[in-house]
C-alpha cells in the first residue's frame, strides 16, 4: 500500500466511502442484471428494537440468523456501537448488513480524525441513509438491509432514534421502533408498556419483554437460549456513551420474566 | 535556447537542506517521551484548534513541526492509509513501522525530485502491545528515519532540549514526571511554559480501544503542579 495523497483540488475530504472508491477498494453493491431470480442461500438476521428512556435510548437484538427455514447461527451480534454516542442495529441479509456496519463505524471514526470534530447525530443518521441507498440494487435482488440507528444527541441532550427503509429514506421516531421479521410483535409489546420518561431499568425490561414476545410468535427470532446460555444483546446510549448491558443482568431479567409468568399461571 | 547554469548536485542538496532547516527552525519544538504506562507528546503550541498532535489509529499518534499545511496533509494521508488498511485487513494489522516508512519514502522523494523540500519534521508514535514494543519514529525533512525508545525531540533548535532531557530522563517514570521534564526541556532556563501555551496528548491503555487522548484544562494543570 502507498500513502494516499491527493491534490488539493480533488481531495476526497473526510468521506471514507469516497476514499475507497477513489482507491478502487470499494466493496460497493454488485449489480446483477435485472430479471434474475432473487438470491438464495444467504443468512438472514431478524429482530432488533430501540426505545427512548429518560436519559437516552435502549437498543436490543436477538441472536438468531436463519438461512431459509434452518437456523444458521445462534449467537450472531446485531447491535453494534457506531461510535461513542451512537449505536446501530441491523436486520436483513446478514453479510451485507455486517459489512455496512463496519463501513459505517470506520466512516464515523475517519470523519472525526480527519476533521478533528465529531459528526452531529443528524449527520451520522444521514450518512447511514446514504449507505442504505447505495445498497438499493442489492435490495432489489432480495438482499435488503434495514438498519436501526439510535444515539445520544450531545447538542440537544436527548436520545434519538432513526428508522430506515430499503431506499435509504430515514425517519425519526419519537418513542420507539423495531425492525426485522419479529419487529411487529416486538413493537406491539413495547407499545403496551411504553410511556414518556421511562427509567433505565424499566426500558431495559421492556426491550427484553418485546424480544421474548417476538421470539414466541416469529420462528426466525431467537429467544433466550437457556441451555447454551445465549441471550439477546442489550445496550444503552446516554450521556455516558454506549454501554453494553451485562449478560448476567440480561439472563437474570429473562429468568425473572419466566418465573413471573409461571407464578401468575400464564403461558410462559 | 539558453543553457541553464551548471550547479553541482552537492550544492543543490545543501541549498535544499538549508532551506528546509530554516523553515522548520522558524516554528516551535515538540517533545515525545515514553513513560511507565504509555507515551506522552508535548508541543509548545498556543493554538487550541490548530493541532500539532493528533490521532492516526487505535494505538498510533502523529505529531509534526514546521509548516502547518504541509504536515497536516501528511497527517490526513496517514489517517487514510491506516483506515483503509484496517478496513481491508484487520485493525491489528495496522502498524506504525510501515506508515513511518511510507512517510520517509515520500519525504525523501520530495526532497530529491521536487523544486521545494517539505519544511516539516514528523513523529509517528506507537503504543506497543504483546506483539510490538512501544516505539517513536522520528522522520526528518529529507526522509531520514530514526527509531527512539526513550524520547524524541522535533524542531529547529533541538540540541539544548535533548541535553536537558538526557539529564532528567529516568527509566519508567510516571506521567507527571515525564510531562514536567518535557515542559521544562522545551521551555529552557529563561522561559516558563504554562498549560495555556501547551498542547499535550497521551497514548495510554485504559482509554479503551482508541488509546489516544488529549490532556487539557484542569487535568493538565494538576499534572504540571
Amino acid at each position: 500500500m502507498n500513502l494516499p495523497l491527493f491534490s488539493t483540488t480533488d481531495d476526497p475530504g473526510p468521506d471514507f466511502a469516497g476514499l475507497l472508491r477513489r482507491l478502487d477498494m470499494s466493496s460497493g453493491p454488485g449489480v446483477a442484471s435485472t430479471g434474475t431470480a432473487p438470491a438464495q442461500g444467504f443468512r438472514h438476521g431478524t429482530t432488533v428494537v430501540a426505545l427512548r428512556y429518560a436519559e437516552g435510548v435502549v437498543m436490543a437484538g436477538d441472536r438468531r440468523a436463519t438461512e431459509g427455514h434452518s437456523i444458521a447461527h445462534r449467537a450472531m451480534e446485531k447491535v453494534f456501537p457506531a461510535d461513542r454516542y451512537s449505536a446501530v442495529a441491523i436486520a436483513g441479509a446478514a453479510g451485507p448488513a455486517v459489512e455496512m456496519v463496519r463501513l459505517f463505524q470506520t466512516q464515523l471514526e475517519h470523519y472525526e480524525k480527519v476533521e478533528g470534530v465529531v459528526l452531529s447525530l443528524e449527520g451520522k443518521a444521514n450518512q447511514l441513509g446514504q449507505m442504505v441507498r447505495a445498497h438499493l440494487p442489492m435490495a432489489m435482488q432480495g438482499l435488503a438491509v434495514v438498519p436501526l440507528f439510535a444515539g445520544f444527541d450531545l447538542a440537544r441532550q436527548t436520545g434519538r432514534i432513526f428508522t430506515y427503509d430499503v431506499t435509504g429514506g430515514h425517519y425519526e421516531e419519537s418513542e420507539f421502533n423495531a425492525t426485522g421479521s419479529g419487529g411487529r410483535d416486538a413493537r406491539t409489546t413495547i407499545k403496551l408498556g411504553y410511556r414518556d420518561g421511562l427509567a433505565r431499568d424499566e426500558a431495559v425490561e421492556l426491550a427484553i419483554q418485546s424480544l421474548y414476545e417476538a421470539a414466541d410468535e416469529d420462528s426466525a427470532t431467537g429467544g433466550p437460549d437457556l441451555i447454551r446460555g445465549i441471550y439477546p444483546l442489550v445496550a444503552t446510549v446516554s450521556a455516558q456513551g454506549f454501554t453494553s448491558v451485562e449478560e448476567s443482568e440480561v439472563a437474570e431479567r429473562f429468568a425473572a420474566l419466566i418465573e413471573r409468568r409461571r407464578q401468575e399461571g400464564r403461558q410462559p | 535556447m539558453t543553457m541553464p547554469y551548471y550547479v553541482a548536485p552537492e550544492q543543490v542538496m545543501k541549498d535544499r537542506a538549508e532551506y528546509a532547516q530554516k523553515g522548520i527552525a522558524r516554528g516551535r519544538s515538540l517533545v515525545a517521551a515514553i513513560y511507565d504506562e504509555g507515551i506522552v507528546i508535548v508541543a509548545d503550541n498556543p493554538s487550541r484548534s490548530l493541532h500539532k498532535i493528533s490521532e492516526i489509529y487505535d494505538r498510533i499518534a502523529f505529531a509534526g513541526v514546521g509548516k502547518y499545511n504541509e504536515f497536516d496533509q501528511l497527517r490526513v494521508s496517514g489517517i487514510r492509509h491506516a483506515d483503509t488498511k484496517g478496513y481491508a485487513y484487520s485493525r491489528e494489522d495496522v502498524e506504525a513501522r510501515s506508515l513511518a516508512n511510507l512517510y520517509a519514502q515520500y519525504l525523501g522523494q520530495v526532497f530529491t525530485h521536487e523544486m521545494k523540500p517539505l519544511e516539516v519534521e514528523i513523529l509517528v508514535a506507537e503504543l506497543g502491545d504483546e506483539l510490538r514494543p512501544r516505539q517513536l519514529y522520528h522522520i526528518a525533512y529529507e526522509g531520514t528515519i530514526t527509531d527512539e525508545d526513550r524520547f524524541a525531540v522535533l524542531g529547529g533548535e533541538t540540541e539544548s532540549i535533548v541535553e536537558r532531557l538526557e539529564e532528567s530522563y529516568r527509566e519508567s517514570w510516571p506521567l507527571s514526571e515525564a510531562l514536567q521534564a518535557a515542559v521544562a526541556a522545551l521551555a529552557g532556563p529563561e522561559r516558563v511554559l504554562e498549560g495555556a501555551g501547551l498542547e499535550v496528548a497521551v497514548l495510554a491503555d485504559g482509554n479503551g480501544r482508541r488509546a489516544f487522548r488529549r490532556i487539557t484544562g484542569d487535568e493538565l494543570a494538576s499534572l504540571l503542579l
